[in-house]
């Protein structure tokens, strides 16, 4: 691999235009440029089309709350040359913010360079709000150590302890080709073409410097991540991420998803998390010929409501003390009992999507949750979860098939900052 | 062979015509017009498969001669580069034993000569100093020299592939199946590295490269990939005779129309990044050669035909967007090296034995390369 052949010229063009770009749009929100839906530098987005900020303490997309869309990609650094790749990133922070605040992903945009020019927007998301648009970056333990103990970019010895391979767990079937990954984007909006294209651009402007390693869509929102928004369904039909950690308790948050200033690593990374994904798939066609009665109790919540077993509503404490018939209402092996805090002794806070891709070649549907979670630590977050869920009775209905994990710097905070200078510098 | 012969023969000697036939149209063409002028010297070039000794290093400007005699085994070509290895001149399918001449008129400047023995590959590489007066070309004869310039890459191109595509279609009338199978990724080299320009003649394109199933209702599947199905998939060419002469007598076509062509800056631009197009979407895939699997072959020459049509532009893009050039350069470069790791003997890995790992890696190459190719337009039509 040569590590020559480096877009100085096309990376100049967005991140050399970056101050100037920033404080126009900083200045102007979404005037210039495809959105006129408001200004991006607002609280976060009131309404489905609104901007949300790109900079702040910690990245937006983790606690902002879940939009309905997802694509999600994971990317290998083909390059050796370090000094690329921290271009790359310029490049990548410039057309992020742009894209966020409602504009096109460079400087000149999708239909005013000319006739000849080839344009350095796409051009789908022309006319389309800023749509809630976050874009959250991640660094996986590969671009610190390759696979065969390489240090391509004299990070190895940044590395945190806690950013490292996922273990194994039972029933796994896990497929290499669409896991892992030197770095992730997770961009989520209200609309999915907006942040299929918000991923698209990113991978162009990477074109010699990173390759797509796998990606993932995702159709519907399964997790709130705050109390303002209603608890949406997952593909089994039940409310899924009622007792997820929100933005509205930042206590909680501090204890389980951000990086702390003396935890490992905080030299960069505090402020940041860690993201694992998982794919999940869900045996759909079995679980639909399952009765009521088993699926409720599979959960531990009942359908209709989402109440915990034992009690009425939603909110309702899950109180694993209530008793029907002598025996707990909600099981010891249903999913609800083993992931609860209470008995995983942690929380993470969820951020997953519905994905349907297509079906398999037997008639059966692909589909099920593309699981996003995000920790302070994986070891004491989803691996701890996930052991405790070793006798969980859903296991039957699903497999994980995909596991990757990256570790999230803190958020861009002014209009020089960029994604990894606190890695990279 | 008669027809083609008499073109070459016509195109060699009398290129007189061909200056003024281009000069009636309204360009300048010093290429053309060497032809017309007495050489000089003539300069040998003694070609084995591991030298390429030319008898000069130092020569005044104007126009020389090149009588290059290949003493060695595999079949060579002869090259005259400018910088970035634009092609100043070059001479194809050299076989073992013959010589040729090489007529060129060579401003003041700094040249490399490169014999290519096996026809791949960066060559056997010397420098050559032209000295005396340089003399600027303004930008519109930096741009109409760029034409002229490629159209001579075609014609060279279009020569050779005259006689491969014979010695293909003799061997498959002959029964000589090990001989055909051989031919048949070299005499595809010289289509593939011009493809823009043979695509650009609509009705011929389709029944000499078209692919099976490509057809549309009640026409014949015929061409290149027809003859290629019998040879690997049956091994039995006994009714490829007529596929084989109708094969060579529309190769014979496109030449003659090919050779009449001048493309304009931007049809240049395009046609690089075309190429690299069908690197992507025929080659990666091994959608292009699906029974000999020699796709790689087929990837070389397209990468080959992007350069030649880039270069033709250099000097113009020298002056416009110096840093683009350079950024083009290093990507060529690299995609060559991702390339050059499956040369197997005298050509290249079957598309069979590639990984989905190393098709990846040449697929990222070519992404990368693509985005500043791309570009060249902009800059031809900002003029």
């Amino acid at each position: 691999m040569s590590a020559e052949g480096l877009s100085r010229r096309r990376f100049f063009g967005l991140a050399g235009a970056g101050t100037a770009g920033v404080i126009a749009a900083g200045a102007a929100g979404g005037a210039i440029g495809r959105a006129t839906a408001g200004e991006p530098l607002a609280p976060p987005a009131s309404t489905a089309t609104d901007a949300v900020p790109f900079t702040g303490e910690h990245q937006a997309g983790i606690v902002t709350p879940a939009q309905d869309r997802l694509h999600f990609v994971a990317l290998d650094v083909i390059t050796d040359d370090r000094a690329e790749l921290v271009e790359m990133l310029q490049a990548w922070t410039a057309a992020a913010r742009r894209m966020t605040a409602g504009q096109d992903a460079g400087e000149v945009g999708a239909v005013e360079g000319g006739q000849y020019a080839v344009p350095d927007d796409t051009g789908e998301a022309l006319d389309l709000p800023a749509s809630g648009l976050t874009l959250t970056i991640g660094f996986g333990p590969t671009l610190f150590t390759t696979a065969d103990g390489v240090d391509r970019f004299g990070l190895a010895d940044r590395r945190p302890g806690p950013l490292a391979e996922l273990p194994a767990f039972p029933g796994e079937a896990i497929d290499p080709a669409i896991s892992g990954g030197d770095l992730c984007v997770q961009a989520c909006a209200n609309d999915p073409q907006v942040a299929v294209h918000a991923v698209r651009n990113l991978v162009r402007l990477g074109a010699g410097v990173v390759s797509v390693r796998w990606s993932q869509l995702g159709f519907g929102r399964t997790s709130s991540t705050s109390s303002a928004q209603a608890t949406p369904r997952n593909l089994f039909g039940f409310k899924d991420g009622t007792d997820n950690l929100k933005a509205e308790a930042p206590k909680a948050l501090d204890q389980f998803v951000w990086v702390a200033d003396d935890d490992p690593g905080a030299d960069w990374l505090a402020g940041g998390s860690y993201v694992v994904t998982r794919k999940i798939r869900m045996r759909i066609e079995q679980w639909d010929t399952a009765t009521l009665a088993d699926q409720e109790q599979t959960i531990g919540r009942t359908k209709k409501a989402g109440a915990p077993l034992g009690q009425a509503a939603e909110f309702d404490p899950v109180d694993f003390a209530v008793q029907v018939d002598g025996q707990p209402a909600i099981p010891v092996r249903s999913h609800v009992a083993l992931a609860h805090p209470t008995n995983s002794g942690t929380a993470i806070l969820r951020r997953g999507y519905s994905f349907v891709d297509g079906s398999d070649g037997l008639g059966r549907l692909d589909a099920g949750l593309f699981f996003i979670a995000y920790q302070r630590d994986p070891e004491t977050g989803f691996v701890q979860v996930q052991r405790n869920l070793r006798t969980d009775a859903m296991n039957e209905y699903v497999q994980h098939t995909s596991s990757a994990v990256f570790a999230c710097p803190p958020g861009v905070t002014g209009p020089d900052d960029w994604w990894g200078r606190t890695l990279f510098s | 062979m008669s027809k083609p012969a008499r073109r070459r023969t016509t195109l060699a000697v009398l290129a007189g015509m061909t200056a003024l036939s281009l000069a009636a149209c309204g360009n300048e063409d010093p290429a053309a017009a060497a032809g017309g002028e007495a050489a000089a010297d003539d300069i040998a070039v003694a070609a084995s498969d591991d030298a390429c000794d030319v008898a000069s290093s130092e020569l005044p400007a104007g126009v020389h001669q090149f009588t290059v005699t290949n003493s060695g085994s595999k079949v060579t070509e002869f090259y005259v580069y400018a910088d970035g290895d634009r092609v100043m001149a070059e001479v194809e399918n050299i076989a073992p034993g013959v010589a040729r001449e090489l007529r060129v008129e060579l401003p003041a400047g700094e040249y490399e000569t490169a014999c290519k023995p096996g026809m791949i590959g960066d060559g056997i590489r010397s420098a050559l100093v032209v000295s005396g007066e340089a003399t600027a070309l303004s930008q519109d004869e930096s741009l109409a020299q760029a034409g002229v310039d490629y159209q001579r890459y075609v014609q060279s191109q279009t020569g050779a592939l005259l006689e491969q595509t014979t010695a293909f279609t003799d061997a498959v009338k002959a029964g000589d199946i090990e001989g055909a199978k051989a031919l048949f990724p070299v005499a595809r080299t010289y289509w593939e590295r011009i493809e823009p320009v043979a695509e650009s003649f609509g009705d011929l394109d389709p029944i000499i490269d078209g692919r099976e199933g490509d057809q549309a209702e009640g026409e014949d599947f015929t061409g290149f990939h027809r003859i290629e199905k019998a040879l690997w998939e049956t091994g039995d060419v006994s009714d490829m005779g007529p596929y084989a002469d109708q094969l060579k007598s529309n190769v014979e076509e496109i030449v003659a129309r090919a050779n009449e062509v001048t493309l304009d800056p931007l049809q240049l631009a395009n046609g690089a990044k075309a190429l690299l197009d069908e690197i992507a979407t025929g080659k990666i895939t091994g959608e292009e050669d699906r029974y000999s699997h020699t796709d790689l072959w087929d990837f070389s020459a397209n990468l080959e035909g992007s350069e030649a049509a880039v270069q033709a532009l250099r000097p113009y893009l020298e002056t416009h967007d110096a840093e683009l050039v350079a950024e083009i350069d290093e990507r060529f470069a690299a995609t060559e090296e991702e390339l050059a790791q499956y040369r197997s003997g005298d050509g290249w890995t079957s598309y069979e034995q590639l990984t989905q790992d190393q098709l990846r890696g040449l697929s990222d190459s070519i992404t990368a390369l693509t985005e500043p190719v791309s570009q060249v337009a902009a800059v031809v039509a900002e003029k």
